[in-house]
């Protein structure tokens, strides 16, 4: 068995979960930039930002020590928990102070 | 130039990469055309927040940071909820 190859894996699976996570950032703040609609803009942000953001501290997780592990564990999450529920607050707002999906098609300019 | 230097770099680029996306999540909470555009918007900073401090404390080697992010965390989400609920009834009671 070759020595150190604990380590270099969970270097590997680190760095390939930083690229996901950064990854699924950048196409959430994409979603919040050329989407129509407030519906839309957090349909796409909160899944793809929670993700991106658990796949980031999950990859410093895989580094770190005991102690720094739980504390990223519990950041991960309170993050699962409260990103839904603040998306859902967000749109029951919005519907409750009248703003309606948009049903029709979308301008031909957009 | 090993894996673990490849690591720190990694670490350090995406504290930048993800500062980029604050910049341009800004551009919603700022042009955004309904209130609940905004807020969202500021939700989404918050979490990218959290996100660039868990990684400077990685970079800087300071675990305390930790708890610094879990108390931004904590302070966007009661942020978010108490403006959601300020838009919905108009008064906070």
């Amino acid at each position: 068995m070759i020595p150190g190859i604990v380590e270099t894996t969970l270097d590997i699976l680190s760095i390939v979960s930083l690229v996901l996570g950064l990854f699924f950032l950048f196409v959430g703040t994409l979603g919040l930039l050329r989407l129509p609609d407030v519906y839309n803009r957090l349909h796409a942000t909160t899944k793809c930002d929670t993700l991106g953001a658990g796949l980031v501290l999950l990859s410093m997780a895989l580094q770190s020590n005991l102690a720094t592990g739980i504390r990223l564990g519990l950041l991960i999450m309170f993050i699962v928990i409260t990103n839904p529920t603040a998306a859902h607050v967000i749109a029951r707002a919005a519907y409750n102070t009248g703003i309606r999906p948009q049903l029709s098609e979308r301008k031909a300019d957009d | 130039m090993n894996l673990d230097e490849i690591i720190s770099f990694l670490y350090n680029l995406g504290a930048v990469m993800v500062m980029l996306m604050i910049f341009m999540s800004l551009f919603r909470a700022i042009a955004g055309p309904t209130a609940p555009d905004r807020v969202a918007a500021i939700s989404i900073i918050g979490t990218k927040t959290l996100v660039i401090i868990t990684l400077i404390a990685r970079v800087y080697e300071q675990v305390y940071f930790l708890d610094i992010a879990m108390v931004y965390a904590l302070m966007s989400f009661i942020t978010t909820i108490g403006v959601a609920k300020y838009m919905e009834k108009g008064a906070l009671d």
